[in-house]
């Protein structure tokens, strides 16, 4: 189901946070309609990389391009970005009191149809397509009332995520271990989530340590990030390789 | 000026004190007691001047150098027009630069309330006004010198009055002086809407309110301002309770030069309540300054006081307050928190809590916190495609949401929504 066209093509990227390099000469194509796995172990650059997509501030891109379907992206802001379709479903959700969860969601639907020249979201219509999309990944009606992921499970938190995904209908949707936190049950429930979302010229990078979700999730390409490099790439079976053996012989090979 | 410290006058003691002799030459016709006490206070004021930093309750404002200029007495250009009410059946008393205007059509049951234009009490010497004047209360000794108008407010025993009564003031350049006694009855329930607005033009003001609650009474008074850039403004909100009177004050600032607000309330009766919640929304070159005193005078009293205060561009914010339970006052229980939010390098927040307590067995507490936006918070609002701007009005709108959510009042918070953001669209 892959297209020809690249979604997503970052090349001989180089980046810093805090005077670290934390990015050193990474390169990674991403295919429209592609599902590809990043994997490696703690600290290789994973959350960095994801981070430095979406335009998150204090990473500074020493060298290198990010192309988003052709297009630099390296100039537009976060909220830019976002409305252009990247879409980030955070390692880490963040917690704020005083915004309520529904108004949050009307708020950033209403700002990108706002961008695209849409017309506002109908309060009803609204109401009826959050909660039906709740109920499919089994979140409580009563967590949309609550102030944005305040005291959420950490299972709870990455539902709102695939939540938000659903409703924000992104065109590259880059999954940071969306699979630790969750339950057996609710794992399933949110990959079938995010799998609903598939489409052709729909694109995931999906960051995770584990072949469980790729199970559910299966992936066209894995990488290996060491480093800030991908050190390797292969299909589905280089999950695999690495569920059995680790990355000693992988990382071993490259340094 | 005080003795030995021989001071030379600021421009703007000076034109008060000038300001004063031209009144003087005017006021013949007025009663008795009434230049008695102006002259009293003007004494007080020709002798301590504007209070020094070295005051403590001034020592984060200096008058001196923060209140250089003093608008014109000429109030003579000013537009007629009262605003409309914030809520549709608000009875709205107004003060327009001066002068007391009410709609023809305003009505409301006597039997209720009796609210009476100051001037007309103030000739007769029907009005009272202070006679002693600590050194420090500059507000009072200015406001008693020049006082010329305000509303009278008699809320009568055991009535509940389901209108709300808005009180505007309204300044547009020039100089007023007003004043609001307000007396609640018995078991009687009200809320008060002061409304202190005006435009840009280039205005001095003192205000003050006097509140005096008896038993069983419950009071809802809502302070909220929306000065211009060019306003100077001392107001003081006083109050009395009784025995389990609840006193719940509002204060939703949004915009002068340069404010000094004091609040003094004394927890006379047993039982009695005061709850404040404190909105200030600071921008510009503002200094704003709000002084709190509140005194548990008696037993089990209760207290809760909290600040929470937006400072952006070269805005400078003070709150000062202190909490005082003298020995009588068993089992109070009283807690301030002072919380800032700074929003741009060259904005600034002075905080001084201070608790003096003479009981035993009293629970008693305050906080300060000052903060930043959070970046990650910025951050994730910004992944979801809020652009920044809103997404920075979203935060600062959610660091002081529970103060308003807190109104039972649906209506009301709405319109205090409205006036909070559309300040905050223009100026974060
Ligand atoms: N703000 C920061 N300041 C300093 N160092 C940082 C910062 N952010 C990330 N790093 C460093 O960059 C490296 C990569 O971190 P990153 O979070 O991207 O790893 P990861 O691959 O996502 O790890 P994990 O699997 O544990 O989530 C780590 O060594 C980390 O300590
Ligand atoms: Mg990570």
């Amino acid at each position: 189901m892959n297209g020809l066209n690249h979604m997503l093509e970052i090349k001989n990227l180089y980046a810093r946070i805090a005077e670290i390099e934390v990015i050193n000469d990474l390169n990674l194509t991403i295919k429209e309609g592609e599902i590809a796995a990043i994997m490696g172990p703690n600290g290789s650059g994973k959350s960095t990389l994801s981070y430095i997509l979406a335009g998150r501030e204090n990473y500074e891109v020493k060298s290198g391009n990010i192309l988003y379907n052709g297009q630099s992206i390296l100039e537009m802001d976060v909220a830019e970005r976002a409305i252009l379709g990247i879409f980030l479903a955070f390692q880490y959700p963040v917690e704020i009191p005083g915004v309520a969860m529904m108004e949050f969601l009307k708020t950033a639907m209403n700002a990108q149809r706002k961008a695209r020249g849409e017309l506002e979201l109908k309060i009803p219509e609204f109401l009826k397509h959050v909660k039906a999309v709740a109920a499919k990944l089994e979140m409580d009606i009563s967590m949309l009332k609550r102030p944005l992921n305040v005291g959420f499970s950490g299972g709870e938190k990455k539902r709102a995520e695939i939540l938000q995904m659903t409703l924000l209908e992104p065109k590259l949707c880059v999954l940071d271990e969306t699979d630790s936190g969750l339950d057996v049950d609710a794992l399933k429930i949110v990959a079938d989530g995010v799998n609903a979302l598939r489409a052709a010229d729909r694109s995931f990078l999906v960051i995770t340590h584990y072949q469980r979700l790729l199970d559910y999730i299966v992936p066209d390409t894995v990488h290996v990030l060491y480093k800030g490099r991908i050190v390797k790439s292969g299909d589905k079976s280089l999950a695999l390789y690495l569920e059995q053996n680790g990355y000693t012989d992988i990382i071993g090979e490259v340094t | 000026m005080i003795a030995g410290q021989k001071t030379i006058l600021t421009q703007a003691e000076a034109k008060i004190i000038d300001n004063f002799a031209v009144l003087k030459g005017e006021m013949a016709q007025r009663g008795l007691l009434l230049e008695a006490a102006r002259k009293a206070a003007m004494d007080s004021f020709c002798k301590n001047g504007f209070p020094s930093k070295q005051m403590e309750s001034w020592h984060y404002t200096d008058m001196r150098t923060k209140l250089i200029h003093i608008a014109s007495c000429n109030n003579t250009k000013a537009d007629r027009l009262l605003a409309f009410p914030l809520l549709p059946n608000n009875i709205v008393l107004g003060l327009i630069n001066g002068q007391a205007v009410v709609s023809p059509e305003m009505k409301w049951k006597k039997e209720m309330l009796c609210a009476t234009p100051l001037d007309k009490l103030l000739t007769n010497s029907q009005a009272e006004l202070p006679q002693d004047f600590a050194d420090d209360n500059v507000i009072a000794q200015i406001n008693t010198a020049f006082v010329s108008n305000g509303w009278k407010l008699d809320i009568l025993e055991n009535v509940s009055l389901d209108k709300i009564i808005e009180l505007q003031n309204i300044q547009n350049g020039g100089q007023s002086h007003v004043r609001f006694p307000v007396t609640v009855g018995k078991n009687a329930n009200v809320t008060i809407i002061e409304r202190q607005s005006g435009n840009n033009e280039d205005s001095f003001i003192s205000s003050v309110s006097n509140l005096d609650t008896a038993e069983g009474s419950q009071v809802l008074w809502i302070i909220i301002r929306e000065r211009g850039l060019m306003s100077s403004e001392l107001n003081q909100f006083n109050a009395q309770l009784g025995k389990n009177v609840v006193l719940k004050l509002y204060v939703i600032h949004t915009g002068s030069h340069f404010l000094r607000q004091e609040i003094n309330v004394n927890l006379n009766g047993i039982g009695a309540d005061f709850q404040l919640r404190e909105i200030n929304l600071l921008s510009g070159k503002t200094h704003t300054d709000t002084t709190m005193v509140v005194r548990h005078l008696a037993e089990n009293t209760t207290s809760k006081e909290i600040i929470r205060n937006v400072a952006m561009d070269r805005a400078c914010g003070v709150f000062q307050g202190i909490i005082q339970v003298v020995k009588e006052a068993k089992k109070t229980d009283a807690h301030m928190v002072c919380n800032s939010l700074i929003l741009s390098d060259k904005a600034e927040f002075y905080t001084k809590p201070q608790l003096e307590i003479f009981a035993e067995d009293v629970s008693c507490g305050h906080g300060a916190t000052v903060s930043e936006i959070d970046h990650d918070q910025l951050f994730y609002l910004m992944a979801r495609g809020i652009p920044e701007v809103k997404a920075r009005a979203i935060l600062v709108e959610a660091f002081f949401r529970e103060l308003i959510e807190e109104l039972d009042k649906e209506k009301l918070r709405k319109v205090l929504w409205r006036l909070l953001d559309e300040c905050l669209q223009a100026h974060i």
